[in-house]
């Protein structure tokens, strides 16, 4: 116990906010280093991500897939599993939308294949996270490790189904046909169209509705339901869970099938929504993306929508700052690896001076308050 | 003779595709036995081929490609060590930045440095004279004895001819073990990863024996980058890794922690690995067995030894937990 | 005090105004010592006095806020372990520390090798502990990893290393919670040849009957506070108990005779063997019937633990069966700790932080833990937030937990407050039999009186109380019947006005006082 007490707020927005800030500082040497004025990048990255209806949709579509493999994360991170397999698990969940989407496109109506193309990239995701769970809860083997595994050998398991399945006859590229039209997830754009808004060309389409659902689903599931309960009581301290009775192999089972399951919903945005067809590593380290999502956001589903939105916006704005400065687009990445740093493995060192600072200032204002009185 | 041939030249393509295997190996078990669990091998290796490569190419010098390649990896260990010995963060959270800020820098400061798509300039360029490559070396005598039936194949195309680094690797396998098992340093390291707290009360520091270990994991993971980019392929190219890291800490796991079990798992995935690279697939009977299945394998094989379904694979102890003073 | 006067004797260990906060708690306030040289000097103290802290902070461990070290009465700043062990202070700690797939050879030399080469350590190291066995009688195979050594075999390693390390002040925290009488009868012959040698010994404990056996000077402990310093030959058990607890130990609870019916619970033949192959229950026998309190006496680690966790449904029965409410649980026919809650058994763990709590929780959901699924706090597919805290908050009136906050973190509560909730949590679901694990724990003394109440009133209300504590008169002022473990076993039974200090001291240490074998004879005839 502390003699006095540290606001709620302090650690839950203000030391995150510390540590991202902290990531914005180190990311600015690094733009100084290679001659770009940090503010100009910020502009640049702004206007090419907000500036148009155009960048909007570029900015909400990977918004959108980063809001499932980050709650994909945070699910698991609930019961204290780290679930690094986002990556094989949406590359897997693309095979089950892409399955779906190419036996059943164009011959039964699309509002009946969407929750079958649902269904099936969840299941395939869920699948895929399977083994690794159920290896933790009954052999011990760390999820870690396994999904790290299972990673490579869904990529060799997808590159053979397509170079030996999925490739149409006659094909040179290594990819699955593309899927009939009347299969394909509507576009923002298209749709906004129909209405009479005029809006630009962009892959952002209905999926974001399903991440945003995902999100409310998983903010109720984790804090308001029973299970959620079961899940947190589990990460928090697994003795206590056993002793209120709560069965801990099924609960790590559950925990990470509904976190595959999450990670496979990425295929409906990039795979149904997008690319419409599968194609040789179309996650490309996106599901690795969801870990400093979900760490940024605290696995909190508002948190992850929010943090979503600032990958969404470093994606898209890190294409613009190729166009202005010829600057490799992949200087995003170095910004994801300084969030992960920061906000993930830093994350105690700055929760102590954040927390002793607001101890000295609401002193120092206490101070003089007495002194006003 | 044919057999014979094909058999030389798998296991000739064996060791040069196992010694990055090796290094990282060694490194991630100097690491883990310590009690620090790196997932950061592949981001290390990644980084010290890019280090590696445009050293070597702007010094001119496959040496200075090695120094600097092996120094950028000792402070990416560094960095894990700032994070999860320093700050007590935790080890994966830590090592997963790492690999992500390894992959961004070399891709945007390769470009932003050579201006060719993040790869870094070709190490052999004798119309700039550039010859900053490593050069196989050739034994005694191999020439000579080339035709020699059986003994031209297992000398001359086997033995001699590779890299001073494959040899390195070779060697550093006895030499970890015996720091591991002979020596004060060892046992000391071996003793934290098992339990930190009795390391504490015998008056030895928990922290200077992590970060030496990391040092050394550092060294040995640069060699493996350095090897990739300074001897084999003679350029960096972007995420030239290629997952390499990651195999190594399934050779670990795969090689219990030992240092004669990771380089027999690596000879064994590195054998795999050779296999795939040479044909389209392998037959056995009239069954094919797809290359890609024989890619996965080293993984599929490590994840069935985690579920203890052959043999089991006791980790470290301590490994992935930060070590805290308790309360009594 | 009288043991100090002597101006002639020399000091080992002298500390002066030792003092040391964790956060919030203060461990160790304003301490004075002193230690001559060449004696056995006894710490006693109760769980949580603060005797563990002070002695780590001599051997380094932790660094004291304040006061002075004096060791052979000289000032000496212990920074770390490096300096305790050069200045000659050897530690064997209650929770070894010994790495456990090493060999007993190579923990010894671990941090005192002799250069680089380990050969060249193990060698020489073989030759001293050769000598030092045979001088102290410390006989250990040398080459065998330690996992694989009882108890008694690695607390000797442990010796065997402060002595290696040359250390002439040995501390023991705790040596004899985990062994076996045999081997602590040993353990007390090590630590004479010891003091013979010229030695000092501090060996900290809070088993009084050891104090008076070996030690030569005794200091108590109280609350983080030295409380007294007394020559062993010029006391005895009663004045050290009064002195630890700071009161005359004459606490009983106001409680009627009990009016014990029908048996709600019955433990036929039940043994339990561990991971390691080690059996921790070893055919247990016994009965709780409806309105009595069994209070189940021993030092902690006899088995107690694991018999309240086959009885709560957390480990699976592996022999004998269980009789309770109606049903016979055996291997064959085990239950989940929620289905044993639901056939009405109430379980309060032994370790609240480690079982009855989710610290990270708001209190109000610490307090539905085990009963999330009852149908009161579920409202179809979600849970039914306001009937969860409108419950905890009635609870936490009623049981004057404080602060009444239902949304407070758990972990900001006080011990006391905590155990309250989680006692409020099992006793008010009502259950037919009460499991009840070291209730007071850490616990202020105002909350306790209030916590035994509630024990009584449960058995007047004709419940079947099951009681585990280590602390003696919280058995005696509770239990209408005392069941004394060891090693696994019951070693008997005891009516509680039978039942002193003396006679259950003497049945944890596996010695049935012939009174109460005649008291069993006439049970059985």
């Amino acid at each position: 116990m502390s003699q006095q007490r540290i606001p709620a707020w302090v650690t839950v927005i203000g030391v995150p906010l510390v540590n991202i800030l902290l990531a914005a500082i180190v990311s600015g040497f690094v733009f100084m280093y290679l001659n770009i004025s940090p503010i100009d990048a910020v502009k640049t990255m702004a206007y090419g991500a907000f500036g148009s209806s155009y960048g909007w949709g570029y900015t909400l579509y990977y918004t959108t897939s980063f809001i499932f493999t980050g709650l994909a994360v945070a699910v698991a991170f609930h019961a204290s599993l780290f679930n690094i397999g986002g990556e094989g698990q949406a590359y897997v969940g693309a095979l089950g939308v892409g399955l779906v989407c190419l036996l059943l496109g164009g011959k039964i109506p699309f509002l009946l294949l969407l929750p079958l193309s649902i269904i099936a990239g969840g299941l395939f995701g869920a699948l895929w996270a399977f083994i690794p769970a159920w290896l933790q809860a009954t052999r011990g083997s760390h999820v870690v490790i396994t999904t790290i595994m299972f990673n490579f050998i869904a990529a060799s398991f997808m590159a053979y189904l397509l170079v030996e399945v999925l490739k149409p006859e006659g094909s040179m590229a290594v990819e699955s046909a593309v899927f009939h039209e009347a299969s394909w997830i509507p576009k923002i754009w298209e749709l906004a169209g129909t209405m009479g808004i005029k809006m630009q060309r962009s892959p952002l389409n209905l999926s974001i509705i399903w991440a945003l659902i995902c999100s409310v689903f998983v903010y109720f599931f984790i804090w308001r339901t029973k299970w959620g309960y079961e899940i947190r009581s589990l990460g928090q301290n697994a003795s206590a869970a056993e002793y209120a009775g709560i069965n801990l192999n099924k609960t790590i089972i559950m925990t990470m099938l509904i976190s595959g399951m999450l990670a496979g919903f990425f295929a409906l945005n990039v795979v149904q929504g997008e690319a419409h067809q599968i194609k040789l590593s179309l996650v490309n380290g996106m599901g690795f993306t969801g870990i400093a999502v979900a760490l940024m956001g605290r696995n909190h589903p508002i948190g992850i929508v929010l943090a979503s939105l600032l990958f969404g916006f470093l994606y898209q704005g890190g294409g613009e700052l190729q166009f202005e400065y010829g600057v490799d687009p992949r200087i995003i990445v170095v910004l994801q690896g300084l969030v992960i740093l920061f906000s993930g493995a830093l994350e105690h060192m700055t929760k102590h001076p954040v927390e002793n600072a607001y101890l000295k200032l609401s002193q120092l204002v206490g101070k003089q308050e007495a002194k006003g009185a | 003779m044919d057999l014979f041939n094909n058999i030389i030249l798998i296991l000739d393509a064996t060791l040069r595709v196992s010694t990055p295997l090796i290094f990282a190996a060694l490194a991630g078990m100097f690491s883990e036995r310590s009690g620090v669990v790196n997932i950061a091998l592949e981001g290390k290796i990644l980084a010290s081929a890019f280090a590696g490569a445009a050293a070597a190419y702007i010094t001119n010098s496959p040496w200075m490609g090695l120094l600097a390649g092996v120094f950028v990896s000792v402070m990416f260990a560094m960095l894990h060590g700032f994070a999860t010995v320093t700050h007590r963060g935790d080890q994966v959270v830590s090592g997963m930045a790492i690999n992500i800020l390894a992959a961004g820098l070399t891709a945007s400061l390769g470009n932003f440095w050579f201006h060719q798509g993040g790869n870094t300039p070709n190490l052999v360029d004798s119309l700039n004279g550039i010859d900053a490559r490593f050069e196989p070396i050739v034994f005694p005598f191999a020439k000579a004895l080339e035709d020699v039936p059986v003994i031209g194949g297992l000398y001359s195309e086997l033995l001699s001819g590779h890299f001073l680094l494959v040899y390195l690797a070779l060697l550093a396998v006895p030499a970890s073990w015996f720091l591991l098992f002979r020596t004060r340093f060892g046992l000391r390291l071996r003793a934290v990863g098992e339990n930190p707290t009795a390391v504490d009360t015998a008056g030895i520091s928990v922290v200077r024996m992590r970060y030496m270990a990391l040092i050394i994991c550092g060294v040995l993971a640069g060699l493996a980058g350095v090897y990739l980019s300074v001897a084999v392929t003679a350029q960096f190219l972007p995420n030239m890794s290629a997952g390499k890291g990651y195999m190594a800490l399934a050779a670990l796991i795969f090689g219990k922690w030992r240092p004669r079990g990771a380089l027999l798992a690596c000879l064994m995935f590195g054998v795999l690995q050779a296999i795939a690279d040479r044909s389209q697939g392998a037959m056995i009977g009239a069954f094919e067995i797809p290359v890609q299945f024989i890619e996965a394998l080293p993984y599929i094989l490590t994840v069935v030894l985690l579920g203890g379904f052959i043999g089991t694979a006791v980790a470290p102890k301590a490994v992935g937990k930060p070590y805290v003073k308790e309360r009594e | 005090m009288t043991a100090q006067t002597d101006v002639a004797v020399q000091m080992a260990i002298e500390l002066r105004g030792i003092d040391k906060r964790f956060g919030a708690v203060h461990a160790n306030k304003n301490i004075d010592l002193k230690v001559e040289k060449g004696t056995i000097h006894g710490i006693v103290g109760e769980n949580g006095a603060g005797k563990s802290t002070l002695m780590s902070i001599i051997y380094g461990f932790y660094e004291a806020d304040k006061g002075e070290i004096l060791i052979d009465e000289k000032v000496t700043k212990i920074s770390d372990s490096k300096v305790a062990i050069a200045s000659g202070i050897g530690m064997v700690h209650q929770h070894f520390m010994l790495i456990q797939n090493f060999t007993a050879l190579e923990n010894v030399i671990l941090g005192a090798e002799s250069g680089m080469m380990l050969n060249v350590s193990m060698e020489k190291a073989r030759k001293e502990l050769t000598r030092l066995a045979s001088e102290y009688g410390l006989d250990v195979p040398l080459d065998v990893p330690v996992e694989q050594l009882s108890v008694g075999m690695q607390q000797r390693i442990e010796i065997l290393k402060a002595l290696y390390r040359g250390a002439r002040i040995l501390i023991l925290d705790e040596p004899t919670g985990v062994l076996t009488p045999q081997e602590a009868e040993h353990l007390f012959k090590v630590l004479a040849a010891l003091k013979e040698q010229g030695n000092t010994v501090i060996i900290i404990t809070h088993k009084l009957q050891e104090i008076m056996a070996v030690t030569d000077n005794v200091s108590i402990m109280r609350r983080g506070e030295m409380v007294g310093h007394v020559k062993t030959a010029e006391t005895n058990r009663e004045q050290l108990a009064e002195l630890m607890v700071g009161r005359k130990v004459l606490l009983r609870v106001n409680k009627t005779e009990a009016k014990p019916a029908g048996t709600l619970l019955k433990v036929n033949n039940l043994s339990w063997t561990d991971s390691a192959g080690v059996l921790r229950l070893d055919n247990v026998n016994f009965n709780v019937r409806a309105g009595e309190i069994v209070g189940i006496a021993g030092v902690s680690g006899n088995g107690q633990s694991e018999l309240l966790e086959l009885l709560s449904g957390i480990k699976n029965i592996q022999h004998g069966s269980i009789e309770v409410s109606g049903k016979t649980l055996d291997e064959n026919h085990q239950l989940t700790p929620s289905e044993v809650r639901d056939i009405g058994v109430a379980h309060i763990p032994e370790d609240r932080h480690k079982m009855g709590l989710v610290n990270s929780f708001a209190a109000d959901e610490a307090f539905i833990l085990g009963y999330h699924r009852n149908d009161v706090y579920n409202a179809k597919l979600l849970m039914d937030q306001a009937a969860i805290k409108n419950d905890c908050a009635e609870k936490m009136e009623k049981w004057d937990v404080r602060p009444q906050d239902p949304k407070l973190k758990t972990a900001n509560f006080s011990g006391g407050n905590q155990q309250k909730l989680v006692i409020a949590r099992e006793m008010e679901q009502s259950p037919d039999v009460l499991l009840v694990g070291q209730p007071t724990r850490g616990v202020d003394i105002g909350a306790i009186e209030s916590i035994h109440n509630r024990i009584i009133e449960m058995r007047d209300a004709g419940k079947a109380v099951l009681l585990v504590s280590v602390e003696l008169e919280e058995i005696m002022s509770l239990a209408d019947r005392i069941l004394v473990m060891f090693d696994g076993k019951i070693v008997g039974e005891v009516p509680t006005d039978v039942a002193n200090e003396q006679i259950l001291g003497l049945m944890m240490a596996n010695i049935v006082p012939d009174e109460v074998k005649a008291l069993q004879k006439e049970a059985h005839s």
